[in-house]
């Protein structure tokens, strides 16, 4: 296995971006740090900066305004990367698919930018911690 | 040789990952001193108001909950009410108490998260994870109640959507029970710290007259000497029935508002215990088979403020016209008076003080900042705990720890 | 004030009103021209000290409307003001910021969604639509159908580097 890959799945970081989203799935994001799902044992931490990161977590439906830095920070994210797209929002704009607003599922947009990115799907409205947690394992063990 | 002094300015925002939602503020500062600010919102606009009118009147509170994660009950409680309205219709006593219930039970999970984000943004990371550890058990209950930790779609036209089981009840009691004990003593322990007096007494002053003139709502306006709350105003669902008070703190600081949000946590649990006990019996919604032409105003107490819907009908099944009014979109210009004069150190909390709630404003936005100094939201972050440790210094630790509790 | 005082003095402006209307006892409806619209305001704010909530635009389909949304909470009423713009082609009223600093935003909102001007309004900018939507199309507005804009047409191209 290429060695970049075998170091990507242990003690992953990881860097959080909103693309309009209501925040539900956000917060659900943060109670992984507190102290009943705590992923700080696993390794998991989110970063400040996405060029420290290895995977990137996106909530939100992907407005015009959004998308713009969507894709801004999936360029600046060293590769290989995997993206998970937490929430029924990101997986397919869920309920606000016909809003005028919304450029379009999360997944061709990230595609625009790389054909070949790794994207992992959390559905959920929210999904719950227990699920994303079961998700970021599902997407790792199959890389 | 004249020397132009620039201006440096600070641009906070757009990512971090404790603060959930896209926004950018613009602060001019004029050495540490904040000179102004500009705000620009744009980036969760979902156009939420143009979706409503595609769908049918019974679809919306769906929509409706998924406008801010944290208020997810009381926007289709505040559009439901304005549908109400519109066709005259009362739901049954069971059903008022029901969203009593499920109401207070999200102001406390609700003002919990914020105690905690305020505690990391000075550095005291030990109240994030303790209020948000003890968030959970709010969370459990709602899953219990209504099937989801947020996003509850328990509120339809005419009533709620799914009753409280009578098996549910004593469980309910005891969660609030304890966590009445945990929450009175981190009361405590938060007003007596000398630490936290320092640090945020005096900082982010929004004074009377400016909350009037800013229109704010909520624990903004209560901490301000502003004495309004929709659930005293204008009674909605049970709450006329129930024996609770109102919270107001005159100084208009970080700290009265912190004050407010931790004593309404307790006056929830009362509510709560107390619209438990005196659960009527009965059904829980009654049938609504159309709305007539005509227009409603309905709103609600959300934790951040007040929510305000206006639905207006012309007899058909979709409305014509729904307006959403949360209570963020207006609380957060009234940074502009708290945040100007204010050391950078405090901007963070001040800003943290009004409990914005982004995605409510449907506004991200994105300013590209002149040249001169950026500095990113670490930055600030990272000042604001220095300035605590500072102090701390000064005064000296507190005598109690928060792994006591 | 009591529910006669209350009524005794929203009568002080008449002369600006088109009609009252009250559907429940703690709803009232004031209907005006849009030209009469800041005064009405100013008295409802300044003189009757009413809390303001917010505003919404509306397009009817002869005429643009503004609701400003009053709470006056000793009582627990909402007083709307509907202000009437009769002018579809340039629609307009006076804005209420100068006296009220919280309907900036409000009114800015107005006017992204529908194209609605605000005179003297200190600060319009764009607020909560993209930086590249396109100028002149309001979403809000009935004659802007939302399939037009949905996600599988005018995506946003965003800044190809």
């Amino acid at each position: 296995m290429n060695w970049k890959i075998w170091s990507l799945k242990k003690s992953i970081w990881v860097f959080h971006v909103n693309a309009g989203a209501c925040n539900n799935c956000d917060i659900e994001i943060v109670n992984l740090l507190t102290p009943k799902f705590d992923v700080e044992r696993f390794g998991i931490k989110l970063v400040g900066s996405p060029r420290h990161a290895d995977a990137l977590l996106v909530t939100g439906v992907g407005t015009r305004q959004a998308v713009i830095r969507v894709r801004e920070v999936y360029r600046q994210i060293p590769k290989p990367c995997v993206v998970f797209l937490i929430g029924a929002c990101a997986c397919g704009t869920g309920i606000f698919h016909k809003g005028y607003h919304v450029a379009g599922p999360l997944d061709k947009i990230i595609r625009e930018v790389d054909p070949n990115a790794i994207i992992a799907y959390v559905p959920g409205c929210p999904p719950k911690p227990e699920a994303m947690i079961s998700g970021v394992v599902k997407a790792l063990s199959a890389i | 040789m004249k020397r132009t002094v620039r201006k440096p300015v600070l641009a906070v925002g757009p990512f971090h990952p404790l603060q959930e939602e896209m926004e950018f503020f613009q602060l001019t500062i004029d050495g540490e001193t904040v000179t102004d600010i500009d705000m620009r919102i744009s980036y969760n606009h979902r156009g939420i108001e143009g979706i409503s009118e595609t769908l049918q009147f019974d679809q919306v509170p769906f929509l409706v909950s998924r406008i801010c994660g944290i208020c997810s009950a009381s926007h289709p409680l505040a559009y439901v009410q304005a549908v109400e309205d519109i066709a005259g219709v009362t739901p049954p006593e069971r059903a008022l108490y029901v969203r009593v219930i499920i109401n207070e039970l999200e102001r406390i999970h609700s003002h919990m998260l914020w105690v905690g984000l305020a505690g990391h943004f000075i550095g005291y990371d030990t109240v994030f994870m303790w209020a948000w550890k003890y968030r959970e058990p709010v969370l459990d209950l709602l899953e219990e109640i209504t099937g989801n930790r947020n996003n509850y779609g328990n509120v339809k036209v005419g009533g709620c959507r799914e009753d409280i089981p009578d098996e549910t009840i004593p469980k309910i009691l005891k969660e609030l029970d304890k966590l009445e004990k945990k929450t009175d003593m981190l009361t405590k322990a938060v007003l007596d710290d000398p630490v936290i007096h320092a640090r945020l007494k005096g900082v982010g002053i929004l004074s009377k007259d400016d909350a009037i003139k800013y229109a704010v709502t909520g624990p903004t306006a209560r901490g301000s000497g502003v004495a309004i709350d929709v659930r005293r105003d204008d009674p909605y669902a049970a709450y006329n029935d129930l024996d609770w008070n109102v919270i107001v703190q005159p100084e208009g600081d970080v700290f009265a508002k912190a004050v407010v949000r931790l004593l309404e946590v307790l006056e929830a649990v009362k509510i709560t215990r107390e619209a438990v006990k005196k659960l009527p019996k009965g059904p829980v919604a009654v049938e609504v088979k159309e709305i007539p032409p005509g227009e409603g105003c309905g709103h609600a107490e959300a934790p951040r403020g007040e929510t305000f819907h206006y639905v207006r009908s012309d007899g058909g099944n979709r409305p014509v016209r729904h307006k959403v009014r949360a209570p963020s979109f207006v609380n957060v210009p009234s940074f502009r008076a708290s945040c100007i004069g204010q050391h950078i150190a405090d901007v963070t909390i001040t800003l943290a003080a009004v409990d914005p709630c982004y995605s409510c404003t449907e506004r991200l936005a994105v300013v590209d900042s002149h040249n001169n100094i950026i500095q990113n939201y670490e930055t600030l972050l990272k000042m604001s705990r220095e300035r605590t440790a500072e102090i701390r210094k000064e005064i000296g630790t507190p005598q109690w720890k928060l792994e006591d509790f | 004030m009591n529910q006669q005082e209350l009524s005794d003095r929203l009568s002080e402006i008449n002369d600006k009103l088109i009609d009252t209307q009250q559907p429940l006892d703690d709803r009232i409806f004031l209907l005006c021209e849009s030209k009469n619209s800041y005064a009405v305001n100013k008295f409802l704010f300044e003189q009757l000290s009413l809390r303001f909530v917010i505003a919404t635009g509306i397009d009817s389909d002869d005429c643009f409307e503004v609701l400003y949304h009053y709470a006056y909470d000793q009582l627990g009423y909402i007083i709307t003001l509907r202000a009437f713009i009769r002018d579809r082609e340039n629609p307009a009223v006076e804005s209420i910021t100068p006296f009220l600093p919280g309907a900036e935003w409000i009114e800015r909102e107005i006017h992204d969604l529908l194209g609605i001007e605000f005179r003297n309004h200190p600060n319009m900018r764009r607020l909560i639509l993209a930086d590249d939507w396109p100028e002149g199309v309001y979403p809000l507005r009935k004659a802007c159908p939302l399939d037009k804009l949905g996600a599988s047409s005018e995506r946003s191209e965003g800044t190809k580097k």
